[in-house]
C-alpha cells in the first residue's frame, strides 16, 4: 500500500549521512596533505562514504521503481492526499501502517543486510589483488 | 513475474557492466536501480508466499499477464531514467560537442 515509504525514509537519512561523511573525509585528506602527507595517496583512497552511497543508490533505485508499481496499482495517486488509503478511512489507514511496519521494514532490512554483505566482500576483494600479484611473481 | 523480470534485468545489466567496465556509460545507476527494486520485491514476495503458500507459484493467467506488463514497464522506466542521467552527465562529451557544433 505504501511500504516503499520506509526504505524511502532510510534513503533520505543514508544520503544525508553519506554526504556529511564525504565532506568529513575530504577535510581529513586535506589536513593530511597540509601536514606533509602524500597528496596522490590521500586522493586515491576511497573512504567509507563511497560505500554508504552504494546503500543510498540501492534504496533510491528500489524506491523509484516501487513507487511506479504503487502508481500502477492505484495505491498512490499524483494528487492530494497521494496515498489512496488515506482517503478510504481509518481502517484502510491502519492496514497501510501495518503493511509499512511489516513489509516496509523487511524491505529496508533486506536491502541493508545485502549492502552490509557487499561491503564485507568488497573489503576482501580489495585485499585480494596484492595476494594474487604476489603469487604470480613467485 | 515483476520480480522475475527485474531480477533478469539486474543480472544482465550487471554482467554488461562487468564485461565493459566502462564508467563512461554510467551503467552503475541502472544496476543499483534494478537490484534495489529486486530486493524490495523479494521482501514483498516472501510476505505473499507466507500468506498464499504454494498457490503463490500458480497465479491466474490474467494476473501473470498484468505482472509481466508491469515488469516490462518498470524496465522501460529504469532505462529511460538511465538514458536521461547519461545525457545530462554526458561523460563522453558527445552532447556538449554536438551543441557546440551548432
Amino acid at each position: 500500500m505504501a511500504c516503499f515509504l520506509v526504505p524511502g525514509t532510510e534513503a533520505i537519512v543514508v544520503t544525508a549521512a553519506a554526504f556529511l561523511l564525504k565532506k568529513y573525509e575530504q577535510n581529513k585528506a586535506q589536513i593530511k596533505v597540509r601536514e606533509g602527507g602524500d597528496a596522490e595517496k590521500a586522493s586515491a583512497k576511497r573512504g567509507f562514504s563511497g560505500k554508504l552511497f552504494w546503500l543510498a543508490d540501492l534504496l533510491w533505485g528500489g524506491v523509484v521503481l516501487l513507487a511506479f508499481e504503487h502508481l500502477w496499482h492505484g495505491e498512490v495517486v499524483p494528487f492530494f492526499p497521494f496515498l489512496t488509503a488515506a482517503s478510504e478511512g481509518p481502517e484502510a489507514v491502519s492496514e497501510m501502517l501495518g503493511e509499512m511496519a511489516s513489509v516496509g521494514v523487511t524491505m529496508a532490512v533486506i536491502v541493508t543486510a545485502v549492502w552490509a554483505a557487499m561491503v564485507a566482500i568488497s573489503y576482501a576483494i580489495e585485499k585480494r589483488p596484492e595476494r594474487v600479484e604476489a603469487e604470480a611473481s613467485v | 513475474m515483476t520480480l522475475l523480470i527485474t531480477v533478469f534485468a539486474a543480472v544482465i545489466t550487471t554482467a554488461v557492466w562487468y564485461k565493459k567496465s566502462d564508467e563512461k556509460m554510467l551503467l552503475g545507476p541502472l544496476c543499483w536501480m534494478f537490484w534495489g527494486a529486486s530486493l524490495m520485491w523479494l521482501a514483498d514476495a516472501v510476505f505473499e508466499y507466507a500468506e498464499l503458500g504454494a498457490q503463490y507459484f500458480s497465479p491466474a493467467p490474467s494476473d501473470m499477464l498484468n505482472d509481466a506488463f508491469l515488469g516490462l514497464s518498470v524496465v522501460a522506466l529504469a532505462l529511460v531514467i538511465w538514458i536521461v542521467i547519461l545525457l545530462i552527465k554526458d561523460p563522453k562529451g558527445v552532447v556538449r560537442a554536438r551543441l557546440r557544433k551548432k
